[in-house]
């Protein structure tokens, strides 16, 4: 049994640093890096009860979701360079097209 | 204190300063690179959990493909260090909720989980027929279907980098 | 981890002393390449080469590293000085790394990891960062220039490398590099070279563009393009970066002839011709294909011209990705017919 606990509280507390620092960070390269290491929270837990529970299902969800985020980069990075294109700046505070005032 | 509880104490504390570290520096390159620190160790930490394959995939993956292109990319774009904005200071409530939203969420984790689970690959069979060759066969015999539909979102990407590319050549612009 | 902590440290200084004489005879061998490759490429350009230091120009090198060791070590004002430090040291380290995973003849590796591919894949990967912050760390832009070129360039001939790479380990069933060799000297040629062609053409392509060698030597093309992202830096951190690069050649061409060319073994064809090749130590053999490769890194760079960017980036996405996929399928026909 062992180190279990040990790793999923560490996945939780990665968890929350990258779910703050999405909140915090106004850059939107940040705020697409917090979202991997949140991805990466999760990914050490899976990996983690994988080993422990001696069930390799759980590398081959973290293969998955390994490959989905380096799709998604490619998608988010696009969306990135387009914005910066129009607006000229990667803070998100700017993006206020929509705003009433 | 065996080796590895050493090692994973190590490995633990690397990975929840780099993180926190990362998130907390205001120059982007310099955020990105505690950033490749974390993602490292997590290899690390997926050696000592027995899956070498993965570790190594996500030192190609995450911090060789991925953090890469982000960095090309903060170069490109000419990012500034960002100013702290109003934003930062006013939006506590927002910091708080997700706190608990976390903390609410391990609570729940750790009251209903239950460690009954164990599956056939013990370490004996690992050994015995080879790691690499046990995670390949799982991957391409039992989740053939969610290895295709993986297969048909990664083209997505592609077609859209495709697309950008042609409709720019028509615009005519760079 | 079932290891006790005896067997631990007898491990830990066997793998210390290897990896002392691997590094050892690797820094003579980068040495004496630089001394091979400017008599080589001044025979060909009808000059003698090097010839006053020594008998035949022979104690070049030393003379060589005398200068670089004595140049005044220049820390431009506008560069990050702690980056600036780091770039060529992460560039050096994650070459040097490679050599651990990489057996020399069947006994002799380092660190006989299950998925020594892999470990080379991840750390070629990793070594893109000491070229980016060493372009951006200058605080110049004809380095951030530099940097971002080779940048790109790397990245996009990791993705072909990987894929013929690729055909290798489905060709052998293993991650292993010593695995790999035994398949092929099991297998009906005895190297991976003959139904595998492509993915031998195309690792060998892309084996030059990860090293930076000329063809496409974009990233310090001195005479066109400035020193790229090596424009700020002088004395012995540009000779970090020159040891990188030269250490790098021979791990690409251990590689080549490791996966490609059958390692320390040699074809059963050629075996059975003439037995008396039996007799040839295996590392012998292996030293051979591997002064090939360094022999053609360099004879190469004697004789083509150099590639424009647009054309090299065009020779990675639109010839060599199709054509390392094509031979996937190729190895993937051969898999199933057996």
């Amino acid at each position: 049994m062992g180190l279990l606990n040990g790793y999923l509280v560490l996945g939780v507390l990665l968890f929350g640093i990258g779910l703050l620092g999405f909140i915090i960070r106004r850059n939107l390269i940040m705020m697409l890096i917090s979202v991997e290491i949140m991805l990466n929270a999760v990914n050490i837990k899976l990996v983690a009860l994988s080993h422990f529970m001696q069930d390799l299902k759980g590398q081959v969800m973290t293969l998955f979701v390994m490959a989905s985020a380096a799709g998604a980069v490619a998608i988010g990075l696009i969306i990135l360079l387009m914005v910066y294109r129009n607006k000229g700046t990667v803070d998100v505070e700017k993006y206020d097209l929509l705003r009433e005032d | 204190m065996s080796v590895v509880r050493i090692l994973f104490f190590y490995f633990a504390f690397v990975i929840l300063l780099s993180a926190f570290m990362g998130l907390r520096q205001r120059s982007p390159v310099k955020a990105l690179l505690w950033i490749l620190l974390l993602f490292v160790h997590i290899g690390g930490l997926y050696l000592l959990l027995n899956a070498e394959v993965l570790a190594f995939l996500q030192i190609i993956i995450y911090a060789g493909a991925i953090l890469v292109l982000y960095l090309i990319m903060l170069l490109i774009l000419d990012v500034r260090e960002e100013e702290r904005s109003m934003l930062y200071l006013k939006n506590w409530q927002s910091r708080i909720w997700a706190g608990l939203l976390v903390s609410f969420f391990f609570i729940l984790g750790s009251l209903t989980f239950v460690n009954k689970h164990r599956g056939e690959h013990t370490l004996d069979k690992l050994k015995e027929v080879g790691p690499s060759k046990i995670l390949g066969r799982l991957l391409f015999e039992d989740f053939t279907f969610p290895l295709i539909i993986l297969a048909f979102l990664l083209l997505v990407p592609l077609l859209g980098i495709g697309l950008l590319f042609v409709k720019r050549r028509q615009d005519g612009s760079a | 981890m079932v290891l006790n902590s005896n067997d631990m440290v007898h491990l830990a200084l066997l793998s210390f002393f290897k990896g002392l004489i691997v590094l050892g005879i690797m820094l003579f061998h980068a040495a004496y390449t630089v001394y091979a490759e400017r008599k080589i490429i001044g025979r060909i350009q009808s000059r003698l080469g090097p010839r006053e230091v020594g008998p035949y120009g022979l104690l070049q090198p030393l003379a060589d590293l005398v200068k670089l060791l004595t140049k005044e070590d220049i820390l431009p004002k506008e560069a990050d000085r702690f980056l600036f430090k780091l770039a060529p040291l992460l560039l050096l380290v994650t070459t040097i790394v490679n050599l651990s995973v990489i057996p020399f003849y069947p006994d002799f590796i380092i660190a006989d990891v299950h998925v020594g591919i892999l470990v080379i894949l991840a750390f070629a990967g990793l070594g893109v960062y000491g070229v980016i912050l060493g372009g951006y760390a200058s605080g110049s832009k004809y380095s951030l220039l530099g940097g971002l070129r080779s940048a790109a360039q790397m990245l996009s001939y990791e993705i072909p490398l990987t894929v013929s790479l690729a055909g290798v380990i489905l060709a052998a069933e293993s991650f292993r590099l010593g695995d790999i060799v035994e398949a092929q000297a099991n297998s009906l040629f005895g190297m991976n070279l003959f139904p595998q062609v492509i993915g031998f053409l195309v690792f060998l392509i892309c084996a030059f563009a990860e090293t930076n060698r000329a063809p496409f030597d974009l990233p310090e093309a001195e005479s066109e393009l400035v020193a790229g992202y090596m424009t700020e830096y002088s004395g012995f951190r540009m000779g970090l970066f020159f040891l990188g690069e030269y250490i790098s050649m021979y791990v690409m061409a251990l590689l080549i002839s490791l996966c490609y060319l059958g390692g320390w073994s040699l074809p059963p064809w050629m075996l059975s011709l003439l037995p008396i090749l039996k007799e040839i130590p295996p590392v012998l053999i292996l030293l051979v294909k591997v002064y090939f490769f360094i022999f053609l890194f360099i004879w190469v760079r004697a004789t083509f011209p150099r590639y424009r960017f647009d054309q090299l980036m065009r020779l990675s996405w639109k010839v060599l990705i199709p054509l390392s996929f094509l031979n996937l399928l190729i190895v993937m026909f051969f898999k199933l017919l057996t």
